[in-house]
């Protein structure tokens, strides 16, 4: 049967890769194909590239950089940040890239999703999904929210409704990340990652709060996750990916060793 | 030399990338005039629709092509969209394919919990066919798909995955030979299937 992923996330800034400490201060860790290769090596099932740099000139940086990926990865990786148009799209694909996200502007222009799902099919487009629960007088999350721009701007618009539209539109799999967690390393929001695989018919990336391995174990046992999105587990190198896989296996979970 | 069919596909360049890696001489094909009488063996790559495939295949003569090319011996690897291509027909916009096994493209619709059937899943050998040499049986590979191979016989059927049903996941009759997945995304082993297929 299909197994579940481990999906590394990996910050590039120009063409470097970064990583922050406490999201600012981004330090270089390394170059973006070999690290990527090094965690291809290790057993990472997929790649997943968040390259937040905006000006023009890392446009044609981005291109370099993703081109050295697909030389030297062969596993599939995903590039988001920073798309807006079909002309992205292409050409991030064209670079190499398998699959595509998008976040922002898939909000501000849901049509996008339909448009490359058109013409590249929905397998590589990925919807980039940052959630905030909203809370009752009694403290319990009655619904979440969904966040642009990196989290800064909140759009009033329901998680699961918006799931549902742009999978109806043409996303072929969904990156969500739990605006509340991301970084605590104290877990996945389960709760969230369980509703929108019950109410969407795409693989779920879950991303944002992983500290622990009983964390991965978790989201995939409870939250039913496809995949799931580790970053400063590894990158600090707490745990490597086979540490994690060989733990997940040890639990019953169907990793590819 | 290995001919690589460029009608646009999606996965080209990770295909030409990992052929050139294993040092085989490759040439892109975009039109029957680009033969070159060096080449021994072709690939059809493949991401996307096939209806919109098969038009560019057809309007190119890259259709007539590639069935001449076969009916005079030489091997042919469709891979994803590729592999599905070499049916009779596709569901995927209704559309005629290149009829070189026998067969149809079903969709996974409701078969399944999620589609597209993405990610690394194991393949069975089950006719210790060359294209698995050195590969460990049930290994993983790569899947990305919403339509899936229905060979009419079974025979034509080299290797099954299970995806909450079996299915023809490797196809093949005599030189032609197709994979639903990506051995080019699918680490050592699927380069090690390029190997098989090139050498």
């Amino acid at each position: 049967m299909l197994r579940k992923r481990i999906v590394p996330a990996i910050d590039v800034l120009n063409d470097k890769a970064v990583k922050y400490v406490q999201f600012r201060n981004p330090t270089i860790i390394g170059d973006p194909a070999e690290l990527g290769k090094k965690y291809t090596e290790d057993g990472a099932d997929e790649l997943i590239y968040l390259d937040t740099t905006a000006s023009l000139k890392s446009q044609e940086l981005k291109i370099e950089w993703i081109r050295k990926v697909a030389e030297q990865v062969y596993i599939p990786f995903s590039v988001i940040g920073g798309v807006r148009t079909i002309d992205d799209f292409k050409r991030l694909l064209r670079a190499g890239a398998d699959k595509v996200g998008v976040n922002s502007a898939a909000v501000q222009r849901p049509e996008l999703l339909r448009e490359a799902a058109e013409i590249y099919g929905k397998q590589c487009v990925v919807l980039g999904l940052d959630a905030m629960p909203i809370y009752n007088d009694d403290e319990e999350i009655i619904r979440w929210e969904v966040y642009t721009h990196s989290g800064h701007e909140k759009t009033g618009m329901d998680v699961i409704e918006w799931a549902q539209q742009a999978t109806e539109l043409g996303a072929g799999e969904i990156i969500c990340t739990s605006i509340h967690k991301d970084g605590m390393k104290n877990g996945y929001d389960v709760a969230l990652i369980k509703l929108l695989s019950e109410k969407v018919n795409v693989p779920i990336i879950a991303s944002g709060g992983a500290g622990e391995l009983a964390h991965i174990e978790e989201v995939f046992t409870e939250g039913y996750a496809d995949a799931a999105l580790v970053a400063s587990m590894i990158h600090y190198g707490d745990y490597t990916i086979s540490e994690i896989k060989s733990y997940l296996r040890d639990k019953h979970i169907n990793v590819r060793i | 030399m290995i001919g690589i069919i460029d009608y646009g596909a999606g996965n080209l360049h990770s295909v030409l990338k990992a052929i050139d890696r294993l040092d085989y001489k490759t040439k892109l094909i975009t039109k029957p005039s680009d033969h070159d009488d060096a080449i021994t063996k072709l690939i059809l790559p493949g991401v996307g629709n096939a209806k919109v495939a098969m038009d560019v295949l057809n309007e190119t003569g890259l259709a007539i092509y590639i069935k001449e090319q076969v009916a005079n011996g030489t091997p042919l690897l469709g891979i994803c969209l590729g592999m599905q291509l070499l049916l009779e027909t596709s569901e995927e916009g209704n559309v005629e394919c290149l009829g070189l096994i026998k067969g149809t493209v079903p969709e996974f619709k409701e078969m399944v919990k999620k589609v597209p059937h993405m990610g690394w899943n194991q393949v069975m050998d089950v006719q210790n066919h060359f294209l698995f040499h050195q590969i460990p049986q049930n290994t993983d590979f790569y899947f990305v798909h919403s339509f899936f191979a229905n060979p009419t016989d079974e025979k034509d059927i080299l290797g099954i995955t299970n995806y909450g049903f079996a299915f023809a996941s490797v196809i093949g009759n005599e030189q032609v030979m197709g994979v639903q997945f990506h051995p080019e995304k699918s680490g050592k082993y699927g380069i090690q299937l390029l190997e098989n297929y090139c050498k």
